[in-house]
């Protein structure tokens, strides 16, 4: 008889505003790899970045189902939901919070967070939990920061 | 369960930082009580960095309020039954 382990394959990615124009892009590009890598995409977000990923895939392509980020926090810290992997958009200090609150809620998970924008450097610097990092100054040019995810899931070799 | 913004909150911070917020609070209130993210005060889950500190102020809660667009506010509201309960679940000491 042979036992089979279930392996979580969930993925949360949490949106930031949608203010800094990469994110958008990066997100879309996220959700759509590591779907296609077999993980249960979730997008949380405020209405303003769930609109702008819903219409850019209005097919449903991508981004795969979606959550209003209060709720999303909520259920977490509830224990209703769960996730192998979480990936958090960071450009300001709220975002760093956010990501420092998923650390918090999901200590179990890879936590990989990608901070972007001018400021990137310095909000990098403040982050003093433990997680993987991606951080590129790009505010309307994904292409480096792109890079930097390829290189944090392994997908270097196949896009480069 | 009241919606924060629907209490009418004041705004001591905008657009702050986590360190400020945990700073002020700790300055400006003579009881200060340390929750974890994902604390529940009425309908909204804190958001921060921990250990995240909450003030209690005669019969208002002094604590972050962290929305994506616009940073973290300090915020000032009613605190109604809250109080009670942060001074059971929350800690003394961060």
């Amino acid at each position: 008889m042979t036992t089979q382990e279930h392996k979580d394959e969930s993925a949360l990615l949490v949106f930031g505003c949608p203010e800094v124009p990469v994110q958008a892009a990066i997100g879309l590009y996220l959700a759509g790899r590591l779907a296609e890598d077999g993980y249960d995409v979730l997008c949380a977000g405020n209405p303003s970045v769930l609109a702008l990923l819903r219409v850019s895939d209005w097919r449903r392509q991508y981004i795969g189902r979606t959550i209003d980020l209060d709720r999303c926090i909520g259920e977490v810290a509830e224990k209703k939901r769960n996730a192998a992997l979480c990936v958090v958009f960071a450009h300001n200090d709220a975002g760093i919070s956010y990501a420092a609150t998923m650390r918090y809620l999901l200590p179990g998970a890879r936590l990989v967070v990608i901070v972007f924008g001018r400021n990137a450097e310095e909000l990098a610097a403040g982050i003093e939990f433990p997680c993987e990092k991606v951080v590129e100054k790009a505010v309307h040019n994904p292409g480096r920061l792109k890079k930097g995810i390829d290189e944090v899931f392994g997908w270097r070799a196949s896009t480069s | 369960m009241a919606c924060i913004d629907e209490l009418n909150p004041e705004v001591l911070l905008r657009g702050a930082s986590f360190a400020e917020c945990r700073a002020m609070v700790e300055k400006r209130c003579r009881e200060v009580y340390y929750v974890d993210p994902g604390y529940a005060i009425f309908d909204t889950h804190i958001i921060g960095v921990p250990p995240i500190a909450v003030g209690v102020e005669d019969t208002f809660i002094i604590l972050p309020y962290t929305k994506p667009c616009y940073g973290t506010f300090l915020i000032r509201v009613p605190g109604g039954e809250e109080i009670e309960r942060l001074r059971r679940k929350g800690r003394r000491r961060p």
